[in-house]
C-alpha cells in the first residue's frame, strides 16, 4: 500500500526538480517558472505519434539504398541487408553481426518494445503483476539508453562519404535510405523520450485506490 | 512513506486555467513521415527508369549488377540480370535505363559489348581493362519504340549520328579484309569496312563499307571498288610494275575507290545499290558489262588449249569471253561437234558509237548489228594466244572471201560461223600441195629427162665430128674476107683522098661535107666492128656455128 505525489496533490518540476503543490493538472513551477504537470502531457499520444512515423520510414530505410558506391570497377546500390548480408558473405561475420544488430535489430526492438508498453499502459483489460510492471520498467530503461546507440550505419555512410571521395576513382554517397533511417532513430529516440515511465505505476496506485476506498 | 510532510512546507505552484483541448500537432510528424516516406518511394521508383531486355551470344565481361549501359560514355542504365535464353543458344540480359533514356530506345538502337579488342587496324577498349565490360549503345534513327534488342557481336565501324554514307559491295572474296579495313579515295582514307558476311547462296561475300562525309559525295552509281590489298604486281610488255595504296593496306588491306568522271550521266547512288569490289584497279575500270550477248560456235578442229573465261577478242580488244565448252552428239549424222559458248559484251563495241548505247539485248535491234557483220565477213576464228603454252583465244575478225554464211537469230543462242583458224589454213595448204605433189609422176619425168638429155650428148658428139670439116673452110673463108677486107682498106684510103678532095671542094661548113663526115663516121664504125669480129672469128673460128659465147 502505497501513495503516490500525485494523489497527494504534489508536483515535482521537471527543471529544476522543485516539489509544489498544485489544485490544477496545469501548474506553473513557483521557482523556475516551468510548466509542471502531473504526468507529462498526451505522452502516450505523443509517442504513438512519433513511433507511427517511425514505422512508415522504417520500410523506405530497408528497401531503398543506403549507399551509393562506384568505382573503376563498377559501381553498387546497397541497402542495409544487403551490406549485412555482404559482410556475411565477405567472412566478416562479426561485423555483419555488429550492424545487422545496430541497424536491424535495435530499431525493431525498440519500436516493438514501445508498442508493447503502449499496449499495456493503454489497454485497460492488461492485468498488470508487480513482475511484469518491473520488467516493463527495465525495458524502457534499456532501449532510452541503447537508442542513440543505433545510429551506427548513418556514422559508417557519413564517414565514408567524406572520406572516399576520389572524384575519378571512386565515391560513396549517401542514398535515400540514409535519410529515412536518420529519421526512424530520431522518431524512435523522440517517442520514447516522450514516454513517461511514471504511467506504467499510475494504474497499479489506481487499483490500490480503487481497492483502499472499497 | 510512514509520515507525510508537514503540507505547510511545500510551496504552492501558481495555478493555470485549464487550456481546452488543442490540436494533436504531434501527430503531424507521423504525417509528414509518410510524405516524407511516399515520397522517397515514388522518386526512387521513377528514377527506375526503362527496363530492356539485349540478348547476346556470351555473357563475356559481363555482370549483372555490375556492367553498365554507356551511350558517348555516359551512363545510362545498368544491367540487372543475366539469364540464359530458353533454348540455351544465348544469353538474355535485362538492362534499366535511367529516366529520359527511354525515348532513345527504338527500334534500330544497336548494343554492343565494349572489350579491349586488338586488331590489325585498331586497338579500342582498353579502359575496360581496368574498369570491366560495358554495354555500348547507339541510338538509332527510328521513331517507333521497343523493348527487346539483339546485342551486335562486333561493335559496329560508324555510329547512327556520323554524317556520312553506307555502302554495300560484293566482292569473290573478303581477302585480307576486316572490320576497320581503311576505304582509300585518292589514297586518303576515307571510310572503313563497317561490317562483311557470306551471301545466302554462298558464291559472294557482302561488304558493308562506311564512307566519312564529306568523302561520300564523290559516290555515284559510277563509282569503282578495288582491293587495295598487298601488292598488285604485274610483269608485262612495260616491264615490271608494283601498285600499292599504302603501307597499311600492305598490311591489313583495304579497298580503293574512284569514280570516273568522264562519265556520261552519274546518278546518285539507289539505296539498294550493290557495288562489285574489283581485284584490281584495272579490272575496276574495265567498262562495265552490263549487257552480254549469248553465242555458240562451233569448231571442226581441236580445242585444246581453249578454256572458259579465254578472251574473245576483235583486232585485240577484248569483247567478251568463252563461257562453256562442250561437246554434242547429233544422232542423225552421227558426228561430234564442240560448240563453244561464248559471251559478247556488245557495249565494248559501242563505246565510242554515239547515240547507238544499247540499251537491252542484242546489238542494234534484235542483233541486226551483229548480223550485218556476219553479212561482211565477220567470223570466228582459233588463235594462239601464246606459243609456249598453247593457250587458244577466239577472235572476231574480217574475212571477205569467207563462204557466204548467216546469223539466224531465230536460236535462242544464235551461232557465228567460224572459219578454221591459220594456222590450220596453211596445214591444210601444206597438204594439199604435198597431195598435189604426190599425184606428180616424177618417176617418167626423170626417165624422160634422162632421155632427153642422152638424146643431147649424141647430137653434140654428131656436131662435133660433123662440124671439123666445116670449120676448116670456115678459116679459108676468114683468109679470104681479110684479102677483102685489105682491099676495102684500100679503096678507104682512096676514098679518103677522094674525101679530101670532096672536102676542098664543099667545105667544111657544107650540108654535104657534114653529112658526108657523119657517113664517114658510121662507115669507121662499121669498120671497125668489122675488125673487132674479124679479130673474134679469128680467135673463135667456132662462133660462126655456135654462136658467140662466153
Amino acid at each position: 500500500m502505497s501513495t503516490t505525489a500525485a494523489s497527494l496533490g504534489l508536483v515535482s518540476c521537471h527543471t529544476c526538480n522543485l516539489v509544489s503543490r498544485t489544485q490544477t493538472e496545469e501548474a506553473i513551477c513557483p521557482r523556475c517558472s516551468s510548466h509542471v504537470r502531473f504526468r507529462m502531457a498526451g505522452s502516450i499520444g505523443h509517442c504513438w505519434a512519433f513511433l507511427v512515423a517511425a514505422m512508415i520510414l522504417y520500410v523506405p530505410a530497408n528497401t531503398l539504398p543506403m549507399m551509393l558506391t562506384s568505382s573503376l570497377f563498377g559501381s553498387s546500390d546497397d541497402t542495409i541487408i544487403s551490406g549485412v548480408l555482404f559482410l556475411w558473405e565477405d567472412g566478416s561475420w562479426y561485423l555483419a553481426l555488429i550492424v545487422f544488430v545496430a541497424s536491424i535489430l535495435v530499431p525493431i526492438g525498440k519500436m516493438l518494445a514501445l508498442i508493447i508498453i503502449l499496449l499495456s499502459v493503454q489497454l485497460p483489460g492488461v492485468e498488470l503483476t508487480p513482475g511484469r510492471r518491473a520488467r516493463l520498467a527495465r525495458t524502457y530503461r534499456v532501449i532510452a539508453s541503447i537508442g542513440r546507440w543505433s545510429m551506427l550505419d548513418i556514422y559508417v555512410v557519413g564517414l565514408l562519404a567524406t572520406v572516399v571521395q576520389l572524384t575519378a576513382l571512386a565515391s560513396v554517397r549517401a542514398g535515400p535510405a540514409a535519410l529515412a533511417f536518420g529519421a526512424v532513430v530520431v522518431l524512435t529516440m523522440l517517442a520514447t523520450e516522450s514516454f513517461d515511465p511514471r504511467l506504467i505505476w499510475d494504474t497499479v496506485e489506481e487499483e490500490n485506490g480503487r481497492r483502499a476506498t472499497a | 512513506m510512514a509520515d507525510a510532510p508537514p503540507p505547510d512546507r511545500i510551496p504552492s505552484a501558481l495555478s493555470l486555467p485549464k487550456s481546452g483541448k488543442t490540436f494533436p500537432f504531434v501527430w503531424l510528424v507521423p504525417a509528414v513521415a509518410l510524405i516524407i516516406g511516399a515520397w522517397l518511394a515514388i522518386s526512387h521508383y521513377l528514377d527506375r527508369g526503362t527496363t530492356i531486355i539485349i540478348s547476346f551470344r556470351t555473357a563475356e565481361g559481363l555482370q549483372a549488377g555490375k556492367t553498365k549501359i554507356k551511350y558517348k560514355d555516359i551512363d545510362v542504365g545498368l544491367i540487372t540480370e543475366i539469364n540464359l535464353a530458353p533454348d540455351f543458344s544465348g544469353v538474355i540480359a535485362t538492362a534499366e535505363l535511367v529516366k529520359g533514356a527511354e525515348s532513345r530506345v527504338v527500334e534500330d538502337t544497336r548494343f554492343w559489348v565494349v572489350r579491349p579488342r586488338v586488331s590489325g587496324s585498331t586497338v579500342s577498349g582498353l579502359t575496360t581493362l581496368l574498369s570491366g565490360s560495358y554495354v555500348a549503345m547507339d541510338v538509332g534513327k527510328s521513331s517507333s519504340r521497343s523493348r527487346v534488342f539483339t546485342g551486335l557481336e562486333n561493335p559496329p565501324a560508324f555510329t547512327t549520328d556520323a554524317p556520312g554514307r553506307q555502302i554495300t559491295l560484293r566482292a569473290e572474296d573478303i581477302g585480307s579484309l576486316d572490320i576497320g579495313s581503311p576505304v582509300y579515295y585518292r589514297r586518303l582514307q576515307v571510310g572503313q569496312v563497317a561490317a562483311y558476311e557470306l551471301e545466302k547462296d554462298g558464291r559472294s561475300v557482302r561488304i558493308t563499307c562506311f564512307i566519312n562525309a564529306p568523302y561520300h559525295q564523290f559516290l555515284t552509281s559510277n563509282s569503282r571498288f578495288w582491293h587495295a590489298s598487298g601488292i598488285d604486281m604485274a610483269v608485262d610488255s612495260e616491264g615490271v610494275r608494283i601498285k600499292t595504296e599504302s603501307l597499311v593496306s600492305i598490311a591489313i588491306g583495304g579497298i580503293a575507290f574512284a569514280t570516273p568522271f568522264d562519265e556520261v550521266e552519274p546518278s546518285p547512288i539507289a539505296k539498294d545499290m550493290v557495288f562489285e569490289l574489283h581485284r584490281n584497279q584495272a579490272r575496276a575500270f574495265r567498262n562495265p558489262d552490263r549487257l552480254s550477248d549469248d553465242y555458240i560456235l562451233v569448231f571442226n578442229q581441236s580445242v585444246r588449249g581453249l578454256q572458259p573465261g579465254a578472251t574473245v577478242d576483235f583486232r585485240g580488244i577484248v569483247v567478251g569471253e568463252v563461257s562453256a565448252i562442250h561437246t554434242q552428239f547429233d544422232p542423225e549424222t552421227k558426228q561430234i561437234t564442240i560448240p563453244v559458248e561464248i559471251k559478247i559484251y556488245p557495249e565494248r563495241f559501242t563505246s565510242r558509237m554515239l547515240g547507238v548505247r544499247p540499251t537491252s539485248g542484242r546489238l542494234g535491234t534484235k542483233g541486226k548489228f551483229m548480223a550485218d557483220l556476219v553479212d561482211r565477213g565477220m567470223r570466228a576464228q582459233l588463235r594462239t594466244g601464246s606459243l609456249l603454252t598453247g593457250q587458244l583465244y577466239v577472235a572476231l575478225d574480217f574475212f571477205p572471201d569467207a563462204p557466204k554464211a548467216k546469223l539466224d537469230l531465230a536460236q535462242a543462242v544464235p551461232e557465228l560461223p567460224t572459219r578454221p583458224s591459220a594456222l590450220e589454213d596453211l596445214q591444210q595448204t601444206l597438204v594439199q600441195l604435198a597431195n598435189k605433189l604426190e599425184r606428180v609422176p616424177l618417176d617418167t619425168m626423170a626417165q624422160d629427162l634422162s632421155h632427153t638429155l642422152k638424146t643431147v650428148d649424141t647430137l653434140v658428139k654428131r656436131l662435133d665430128t660433123e662440124m671439123a670439116p666445116t670449120l676448116s673452110e670456115g678459116r679459108q673463108t676468114l683468109v679470104e674476107l681479110r684479102k677483102t677486107l685489105a682491099e676495102v682498106s684500100k679503096t678507104m684510103n682512096q676514098a679518103t683522098t677522094t674525101l679530101a678532095n670532096a672536102e676542098k671542094s664543099l667545105g667544111p661548113d657544107s650540108a654535104l661535107f657534114s653529112e658526108l663526115q657523119d657517113t664517114a663516121r658510121e662507115f669507121s664504125r662499121t669498120a671497125q666492128s668489122l675488125r673487132a669480129l674479124a679479130d673474134y672469128l679469128e680467135r673463135n673460128p667456132q662462133a660462126l656455128i655456135r654462136g658467140k659465147g662466153d
